[in-house]
């Protein structure tokens, strides 16, 4: 009980209720807590005052003496557990001289030297040795346990959550001393100003929050497409006729000219390109408000062309199959039928693909005849 | 066997016993359904014999599905027009002629050798035209752009197919296969012609010089290292979670078993 002491000026200690409990400084460690029940002998919890308090010594007399044959398979499983342990030591080591053995990076490594095979290298020899280690480590401990230690279950009881009366009594008592002391309440003017002095702190996180960057305004509405902007071929950047597309069931990116590398605007304004056989492509004329937003009219010889970003949360769909006129969207399997205006059949997707109004310029290029007449990819709180 | 016979009736036992049965299952059939490399198709001039002898085949083996004169029944498509590379294509990866009618005809080894799949592929051609096979110098991959063809590839290509070619499912039972065996020839004339449910990628579109920049780009990923060690297919993170989630932690909730496993007393009862 060395970690008790007694406060200078506690004359309120006497509140305290219990007769010989003496109460402690806050923030000092508690003296150490009775695990055994209010009925265990005294021994028994100095013995194990200090040491967490397992108490072992209750259970000396239950753990029997090893016969010779167990002795002898001690023996047996120490020269194991040591060999698993010295082989923890050399993986580790193992890993420090990996570490500083093999170079990774151009920098580092000789000239003509290569950096993928080299961090493969570099990545084994570090992963191997350390899961080794720890593997070791791991099961060295648990042949240990399972081995060498008695197999004798020990209960430790939890200790109360609540504080002891006198440990409550003197902390109130401390509190009420340092608020006199303060004289906090004695002098209001301090106590106002303080809080008045806080109080542009607080609310200087709001006028940051407030200027973290500009408003989306009405781009979410508009993508870079617009009347008489032709339709190229995504990563060849060649200008399409509906003749160059007219094997039926073929499917192609598409990106916006003069965006072609742009891959912001392109985040909203990439679009797919289908062409149907004759007779298997019926959009039907589709109004949202007064807006329309698919009709026969926006295709050119049967060929269509949708958004390529879902409608559920803007992942790209290219996932054609040209059989049953399907588009997919590989993320959560949104399902579009192409030939109805890629309107949804399946999957979690709440609106069809926005259609690009599309005709040809007098060149014959296939061309955009304006924007998206919707906002395209996932919903927005004020889409409406 | 009598180390066997010691442990054979130990919890854990049941398990070991299990896993052994489903790796050995894993095995054989990973024997059984491994196809050889197919065959390579050339394109002999057509001739008025090859184009009979075509005919022979076709009438002997594809006509109860496509019918007597490729017009189509309800089985098969009508494969006027279709073109020697459709025919090339089907033939030289054994898709065709199928063994049942399903959601989709699987690779397996070619039924006809080179000269055949030719012979029926003139047949087909003087039907009505279509795509011709590509020849070596169409899909010869020597100076083409590698880095162009990973565009096109993962824009039009990686959605069914994998970012790097390792195949993945399609709806009801269809699925897109990997590329991994195709040959450069039949990537070509996969593209050229969409067989099943793959869009046709026209030479309008997809000019020759990017389709062999798309085979440059397929047949370069077979090669990539896996610097992470095991690749599992390439298949992506569903297969790396797959693994993770029933390999690691079936193997720790084993292991966790045997640290909790109670050993049995050799003493007799009643001694302490």
């Amino acid at each position: 009980m060395s970690d008790i002491e007694e406060t200078d000026g506690s004359e309120g200690a006497d509140v305290a209720s219990g007769p010989v409990a003496p109460h402690r400084v806050i923030g000092t460690p508690a003296p150490a807590p009775r695990l055994l029940g209010s009925n265990a002998p005294t021994t028994a919890a100095a013995s194990s005052e200090g040491a967490g308090g397992v108490a072992v010594a209750e259970h000396d007399e239950e753990i029997p003496q090893p016969t010779e044959e167990e002795i002898q398979r001690g023996n047996r499983a120490e020269k194991i557990i040591v060999a698993c342990f010295v082989l923890a030591f050399l993986a580790g080591c193992g890993f420090i001289a990996a570490y500083i053995g093999l170079p990774v990076g151009l920098d580092r490594l000789a000239p003509g030297g290569n950096a993928v095979d080299a961090a493969l290298r570099s990545n084994l020899a570090l992963g191997t040795s350390l899961a080794v280690a720890l593997l070791a480590l791991a099961v060295g401990s648990l042949l240990w346990v399972r081995l060498l230690m008695p197999d004798v279950e020990i209960v430790e009881e939890r200790h109360e959550l609540q504080s002891a009366p006198a440990d409550r009594a003197a902390f109130a008592e401390t509190f009420k001393q340092g608020a006199g002391y303060s004289q906090i309440v004695k002098r209001p003017m301090v106590r106002r100003s303080l809080l008045l002095g806080t109080l542009p702190l607080v609310a200087a996180p709001l006028v940051l929050l407030r200027d973290m960057g500009p408003l989306p305004g009405t781009s979410l509405r508009h993508t870079v497409w617009s009347a008489g902007r032709r339709l190229l071929v995504y990563g060849t950047n060649q200008p399409l006729t509906a003749a160059d597309f007219s094997a039926p069931g073929s499917m192609i990116t598409i990106v916006p000219e003069g965006y072609e590398d742009d891959p912001d605007a392109l985040t909203k304004a990439a679009v797919i390109l289908i062409k149907f056989r004759p007779g298997e492509l019926a959009i039907p004329v589709r109004t949202q408000g007064s807006t329309l937003v698919g009709t026969m009219n926006w295709t050119v010889d049967n060929i269509v062309a949708y958004s390529k970003i879902c409608t559920h949360i803007g992942c790209p769909v290219a996932l054609y199959e040209q059989t049953t006129h399907h588009i997919l969207c590989p993320c959560h399997q949104s399902t579009f039928d192409a030939s109805t205006g890629a309107t949804v059949v399946f999957g979690p997707a709440a609106r069809p693909l926005p259609q690009l109004p599309m005709t040809v310029n007098t060149d014959g290029y296939l061309v955009a005849k304006s924007d998206f007449t919707q906002p395209v990819g996932p919903s927005f709180w004020e889409r409406g | 066997m009598s180390w066997i016979n010691a442990r054979r009736r130990r919890p854990v036992a049941g398990y070991a016993a299990l896993l052994l049965g489903l790796v050995v299952v894993g095995l054989l059939y990973g024997a059984f359904t491994r196809s050889s490399s197919s065959a390579q198709a050339s394109s002999p001039p057509a001739s008025q014999s090859d184009i009979n002898t075509g005919k022979d085949l076709f009438d002997a083996t594809c006509s109860s599905c496509h019918g007597l004169d490729a017009q189509g029944t309800s089985q098969g498509p009508s494969l006027i027009g279709a073109g020697a590379a459709a025919v090339n294509f089907q033939v030289s990866t054994g898709r065709m002629p199928a063994k049942e009618v399903g959601a989709e005809n699987e690779r397996k080894p070619p039924v006809f050798n080179a000269q055949q799949i030719a012979q029926l592929g003139d047949y087909v051609a003087s039907l009505g035209g279509g795509p011709a096979v590509p020849d070596a110098q169409q899909v010869s991959t020597s100076g083409a752009n590698t880095g162009l063809g990973e565009q096109l590839f993962s824009t039009n290509c990686a959605q069914c197919h994998g970012f790097a070619g390792a195949g993945g499912a399609l709806t009801y039972g269809k699925d897109a296969p990997p590329l991994t065996e195709a040959s450069p020839t039949q990537i070509y004339e996969a593209m050229l012609t969409g067989p099943e449910a793959m869009p046709v990628f026209g030479d309008g579109s997809i000019n020759p010089s990017a389709k062999r920049d798309i085979i440059a780009y397929i047949v370069a990923t077979r090669k990539e290292p896996n610097p992470g060690g095991f690749s599992l297919g390439r298949t992506g993170p569903v297969t790396e979670g797959l693994v993770v989630f029933l390999g690691g932690m079936g193997f720790l909730v084993l292991i966790a078993m045997w640290i909790t496993y109670k050993r049995r007393d050799p003493r007799p009862q009643g001694t302490e």
